[in-house]
């Protein structure tokens, strides 16, 4: 379990990271935290000609709390994140998911634009980006752009990024007023990737009756999606509302797989039983932001 | 004999280097040793059409690539069937590189030898091997199925019809009040130490030797068989296990093909080569263990007294059977357990699959055999609405009943005759250890918060220690220094410092001044290995034995220079001295000087054995006949047969019933192997042992799809627990000192993994109320279960939902 | 113009030392400690994240030193099993209290889990507040991420117990080995 051979860069800044990428063409890949990547290549799983390792790029280590929303910097590690207490205040989602996502020594090293930029449907960050209605910073020779998750997302494994590309940061929305958030998962060992995990997001209106729910599955489906699951339970008052149902409704919206630890209609059931369990957490969270 | 050390909980010398990283395992080996790696096959059976190596030739840093072509004279033979047996009738082996046809993935076809291993696996992957595909067998039911052969020439895919029976069964099946029969599976598991294997050979072509490290169970056996495959006297082949990340049974498996093709590329290139195994190399081409299909049928009267078992088991062998049938064996004579058995038939048949290699994973075939007897006790009381405990308890051998034979033959071919024991001693500790009887409170109090609550007991009762011989030899030197050394290997047990405590308790001296060598030909050259739970009893008895002849001679020669009686000497803290006269004493070291009379005095100490520094008769020889100079002795412990230790579990679990998460909550162990020479060491191999159970019955599995392939083969997905899914676990003992072997003692390596599936399934099937027939289980298979309007209602449920009702 | 390597020499410090090596670019960081510059006290049990076995620290954090490729940690500096003691400046060593515990709670069979399970500990320890008593959750947490075949973790856990009570100020100072809060431990 070696990696074949490759050819390395480590340039200085991002526009230097952009030329040897374009430079490099297509057999090119940026290596960020290494924590997904340098296990595909020592499998040989993977065997990108040139690695443009980004660490050295100044700049994109930051977090960025603000009234609007999160924007993480491509080189914040999971562990950066997970101790913000801005960010956690702003979008209480991103630690709480990130909580979730490997052990510590993982998560010292790996980053979350990283797991993003992996898309990797069982990662706990691309959901929550999903379910935040967030979006990254794409940065090529071009230029900068904005990719909403939607048209990131295009298969397991797999955005929309290509070419000569940085993803320099990703930006999660502030978590909405009279809102509230949870996140669980059933793992099979503690760190694992999930078996199914599921984060949401309940909002209340002014008179604490439900306005909006909506979830997002990990490990559900190829690419992560945003279930709406208000129908369920509109216009409930919060402490009346039929959690259950939400959970129902929301098995009958997912269409997961089968593999070797959770059989299709299992995912279905924890599906269900995450979603019922999450929302009578949010919605207490919710409320708790709508007396506040 | 001085017990001061024996018994007690010494902390362990060898952890002095292993905690500050100067353990030396085998890859810290030979920094400049060329790097071998593997062309292995990806296919599960198929024919080889060719091998192309020429896209490997320009790699930089290539050395040599060798085929089966390459092999010659023994080497090209089939791998050696390690343990022959009568009921064997059609054993397989492998060849150390594939001879034509592979009947597993990862089966290896190629070796590449490179300057480093990063280049050799860049030879590796350029090498091309064209395949035609054949029909794959896999698992046990396929295997029985026979649509296809996994050796052509074996059609049933049969490798063995192990069979035992101390009675006519069908007639006290028919004479029986009651009677059982149900069908259950077990499934692959693995040893999976944290430290793959590995080899590494230098070839010294000036005196035309080899030494070999191996990171094995069995350096001295490894020697032999690396002797006769590379056609070398076994005074030029020296083998050492070096320190050993873990074995667990799959590194007592030998040769693996590794362990002939590294020496022979060091020896053909004049270089030292080293191969150390990766993970994914493990998966795929070591060993697992543990698949069985087991049909059992059970007489019993009203009150759960077996009156006959029958028991008829598929085990899954894999692709070769260089092992033999020893699990088959183990199976069919440890099944039987702690009870009394009137009549008993046993039939194992060993069967091929085309997946990798089934030899011993700590347990080998105890856990099997520990679940179909279990779960029998379970069903007894279940049908008859008893007590679990007290179905097992009506069944045990009393503690008068010792010796008890059994009239099986166990896997040494002797007879399986318990020496000691004390079973209802140990469960009654067992249910007060556990709260068996205040179970149902906790049943209740759990329900409150939402969770089904199960307990679930097993006992067994290990065969340990078998022969046929391990040996030790102890050595005091002019420095006071005692060296003490058996061939036996050590892969975490602690070896070093048990063996230490058993010399400086049966010699008197301090054990700082002990140093312990274990798995090194060059120090004993005489030895088997460390499995079946032996290496405390086989060695420690053969290094107390080795022991006590020192010291009969130390006592000899200081009692002629303290010119007093033998019997009234005693040696303490290094010191002989006569017992009662103080000041009359000598010490050990100087003993040992004078044990061996000299010409030339080389340091200060010398001086005092020298020629003229002794008074001695002028009429006797300076070494008297029959005796030989120096202060050592060697000696060996061959049994005449095993000791059985035994033991108690119970588990209990909480499942989420929306979830169907299985939590094992408490986990209790009753243990006996009678004395214990360090009760510190034998407590972390309960722990150990314990780990591997739970991970057996809730965590691991090998997953093959229908074509043979693994699709595990990682630690990611091959779910080995990490300490959140492992329990706290009590512990009681009980000792009942073996009067097979001069220390009383029984083997305590396996134990604790043993009951961990039968006592798993007896609680999940508590809790549920749904028969559990199938191990292990996870969350996503018992939702499977809960769901299915048909699966099998236990009778308790029945009863339970009555009372509630 | 940044340069793109097949081979590169770094300069990293480890365990206090600068040491300088010339490599392929795709060693990883788990092969240069051990092979390259000697020091074979990590370990490695899965080249793929996930037993910690290769655990060390980069500039003080726990890292997979499997996951790292060597190039990567030029300039910065390392810490591995064999850099936990320290020295007595009498020619020994005085050990980190994580492994006077695993040797005094027998936290370690085998030891090949063992280096990785020392310096992820340690780290913890460090990192934490000392005066306050270990909770089992912090105790679950440090450990949670190595896996160990032999021990079934219960001396482990035991052992990083009992470190942190050695590393309490108060009991630190009683001992003389080593004073709380300077930061030696
Ligand atoms: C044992 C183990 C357990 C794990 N468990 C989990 C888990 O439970 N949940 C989870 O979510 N993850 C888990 N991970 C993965 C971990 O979170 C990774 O850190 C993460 O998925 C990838 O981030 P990285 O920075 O390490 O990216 P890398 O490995 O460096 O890169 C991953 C991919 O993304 C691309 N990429 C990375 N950054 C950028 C960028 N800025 N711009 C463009 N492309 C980029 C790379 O080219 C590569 O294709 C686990 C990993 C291990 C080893
Ligand atoms: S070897 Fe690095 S985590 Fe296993
Ligand atoms: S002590 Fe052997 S793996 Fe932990």
């Amino acid at each position: 379990m070696k990696p074949a051979p490759f050819r390395y860069a480590d340039p200085g800044s991002l526009d230097e990271a952009l030329d040897v990428l374009a430079a490099e063409g297509d057999g090119a890949k940026v290596l960020a935290g290494g924590q997904s990547l340098i296990p595909l290549l020592s499998m040989r799983l993977a065997a990108p000609a040139t690695l443009v390792d980004i660490n050295r790029v100044p700049g994109l280590d930051g977090v960025e709390a603000t009234g609007d929303g999160v924007r993480v910097g491509a080189l914040v590690r999971h562990a950066a994140l997970l101790h913000d207490d801005a960010a956690a205040r702003v979008q209480p989602l991103l630690a709480r998911a990130t909580a979730n996502v490997a052990h510590p020594a993982i998560r010292n090293r790996g980053t979350t634009v990283g797991s993003i930029a992996h898309a990797d449907p069982s990662g706990e960050m691309t959901s929550v980006l999903a379910l935040t209605d967030g979006s990254v910073t794409v940065a090529t020779p071009a230029g900068r752009s904005t990719v909403g998750w939607r048209d990131l997302f295009v298969g397991p494994l797999e955005t929309s990024v290509h070419g000569p590309a940085v993803v320099v940061d990703a930006f999660f929305p502030a978590l909405a007023p009279r809102s509230g958030t949870a996140f669980a998962e059933v793992a099979r060992r503690k760190g694992d990737y999930a078996v199914c995990g599921a984060g949401v997001v309940v909002t209340l209106d002014a008179d604490r009756r439900v306005e909006a729910v909506r979830a997002s599955y990990i490990s559900v489906g190829l690419v992560p999606e945003v279930v709406d699951l208000t129908e369920a339970v509109h216009g409930r008052p919060v402490d009346a509302a039929d959690w259950a149902a939400a959970g129902e409704l929301a098995r009958t919206l997912v269409d997961p797989d089968g593999d070797l630890h959770a059989s299709a209609d299992y995912r279905r059931l924890l599906v269900g039983v995450l979603t019922e369990r999450t929302l009578g957490t949010a919605a207490a969270e919710a409320l708790e932001r709508t007396a506040a | 004999m001085t017990t001061k050390l024996f018994g007690e909980p010494v902390r362990r010398r060898e952890d002095a280097r292993l905690i500050v990283g100067k353990g030396r395992y085998l890859d810290d080996i030979g920094a400049h040793a060329l790097a071998a790696a593997f062309v292995r096959s990806p296919h599960a059976h198929a024919r080889i059409t060719g091998i192309d190596v020429e896209g490997a030739l320009d790699v930089e840093g290539l050395v040599a690539i060798y085929t089966y072509e390459d092999l010659t004279g023994p080497m090209a033979e089939p791998l050696p069937v390690l343990i022959p047996h009568p009921q064997l009738h059609a054993p397989r082996t492998g060849y150390p590189l594939a001879n034509g046809e592979v009947n597993h993935v990862g089966e290896p076809v190629v070796m590449v030898v490179a300057t480093d291993r990063y280049l050799a696996e860049d030879a590796a992957e350029r090498i091309v091997v064209g395949y035609e595909e054949l029909p794959v067998i896999v698992g046990v039911d396929a295997a029985r199925e026979a649509r296809d052969a996994v050796h052509a020439e074996i059609p049933d895919n049969v490798a063995a019809r192990h069979h035992q029976e101390t009675g006519d069964v069908e007639a006290a099946l028919a004479g029986s009040a009651r009677t059982l029969s149900f069908t259950q599976y077990i499934e692959r598991s693995a040893c999976m130490p944290l430290e793959g294997k590995g080899v590494h050979a230098r070839w010294d072509p000036a005196d035309s030797s080899l030494r070999v490290y191996s990171s094995t169970q069995a350096s001295t056996s490894v020697r032999a068989a690396i002797a006769a495959k590379l056609e070398l006297s076994l005074e030029d082949v020296e083998v050492i296990a070096p320190d050993v990340g873990g074995g667990f049974g799959v590194k007592i498996m030998h040769p693996w093909p590794e362990e002939l093709l590294v020496p022979m590329a060091a020896i053909r290139l004049g270089h030292e080569v080293k191969w150390a195994e990766d993970r994914r190399e493990h998966f795929i081409g070591s060993a697992h263990e543990r698949q069985q299909r087991q049909e059992i049928t059970v007489g019993f009267d009203d009150d759960g007294r077996i009156t006959a078992l029958d028991v008829h088991a598929w085990h899954d062998n894999g692709a070769y059977t260089p092992y033999g049938i020893i699990i088959p064996i183990v199976t069919a004579t440890q099944l039987v357990g702690p009870y009394a058995i009137p009549v008993y038939r046993v039939v194992v048949e060993s069967v091929y699959t085309n997946t990798v290699i089934v030899t011993p994973y700590r347990g080998a075939g105890r856990p099997q055999g520990c679940y179909a007897m279990e779960r029998t006790m379970d069903r007894i009381a279940d049908v008859l609405g008893l007590d679990r405990a007290e179905v097992r308890r009506r069944n045990l051998i009393r503690a008068d009943q010792f010796p008890y034979d059994h009239h099986l033959t166990f896997q040494d071919g002797r007879p399986v005759i318990y020496d000691s024991g004390d079973y209802p001693g140990l469960l009654s500790k067992l249910t007060d250890l556990v709260g068996w009887d205040a179970m149902e409170a906790r049943r209740a109090e759990a329900a409150s918060r939402g969770k089904l609550l199960g307990a679930g007991m097993a006992m067994y009762v290990e065969g340990t220690g078998p022969g046929p011989y391990e040996g030790g030899h102890v050595q005091v030197l002019g420095s006071g220094k005692v060296l003490v050394a058996t061939g036996l290997t050590s892969q975490g047990q602690g070896h070093e410092t048990s063996f230490a405590q058993i010399v400086a308790s049966e010699l008197g001296v301090p054990i700082e001044d002990v140093e312990v060598t274990t798995g090194d030909t060059r120090r004993f050259p005489y030895a088997v290995g460390t499995f079946a739970s032996r290496a405390a009893v086989m060695s420690g008895n053969a290094i107390a034995l080795a022991a006590r002849g020192v010291r009969e001679k130390a006592l000899r020669i200081a009692a002629e220079v303290l010119e007093a009686d033998p019997a009234d000497l005693e040696i303490e803290d290094g010191v002989v001295g006569v017992r009662g006269t103080p000041g009359a004493t000598i010490p050990l070291r100087t003993v040992a000087v004078l044990s061996n009379p000299l010409r030339y005095a080389f340091d200060e100490a010398a001086k005092q054995a020298t020629q003229f520094a002794r008074a001695g008769s002028d009429d006797k020889p300076p070494v008297a006949v029959g005796d030989a100079p120096g202060l050592e002795h060697r000696d060996y412990y061959s049994p005449i047969r095993s000791t059985f230790a035994s033991g108690a579990h119970a588990a209990v679990v909480e499942i989420d019933p929306a979830t169907w998460e299985i939590d094992v909550v408490s986990y209790a162990v009753v243990h006996d192997c009678g004395n214990v020479v360090n009760p510190m060491i034998v407590e972390g191999q309960v722990h150990g042992g314990v780990a591997q159970g739970v991970a057996g019955a809730l965590y691991e599995r090998m997953a093959y799809d229908a074509d043979g392939q693994l699709q595990n083969a990682s630690f990611m997905d091959f779910l080995m627990p990490y300490a959140s899914e492992i329990p706290d676990v009590v512990i009681d003992h009980q000792q009942t000192p073996s009067p097979l072997n001069p220390l009383g003692i029984k083997g305590a390596g396996e134990a604790g993994v043993i009951p961990g599936t039968a006592a798993i399934a007896s609680a999940i099937e508590d809790a549920t109320g749904r028969r559990i027939a199938a191990m292990p289980i996870s969350p996503t298979e018992l939702y499977d279960v809960m769901r299915s309007v048909d699966h099998e209602r236990t009778a308790a449920s029945g009863r339970r939902a009555d009372v509630t009702a | 113009m940044t340069s793109v390597d097949t081979e590169r020499s770094i300069t990293v410090t480890v365990n206090g030392v600068p040491r300088k090596a010339t490599l392929p670019v795709r060693r990883l960081l788990s092969d240069a400690l051990r092979h390259d510059l000697g020091l074979t006290g990590t370990h490695v049990g899965c080249e793929h994240g996930v037993c910690g076995a290769c655990t060390v620290l980069v500039d003080g954090t726990p890292v997979r030193s499997c996951l790292v490729f060597a190039v990567q940690v030029d300039g910065a500096s390392v810490t591995t099993v064999e850099g936990l003691a320290r020295d007595d400046h009498q020619g020994g060593q005085v050990l980190h209290p994580v492994q006077e515990a695993f040797r005094e709670c027998h936290a370690l069979q085998c030891g090949f889990c063992t280096p990785g399970f020392l310096v992820t500990i340690a780290a913890g320890l460090e990192a934490r507040d000392r005066s306050a008593e270990i909770t089992e959750e912090e105790v679950d947490e440090i450990v949670g991420g190595n896996l160990c075949r032999c021990t079934g973790y219960a001396n482990i856990k035991k052992a990083v117990r009992h470190a942190a009570a050695a590393m309490r100020p108060a009991e630190a100072d009683h001992t003389g080995h080593f004073g709380g809060g300077d930061g030696a431990w």
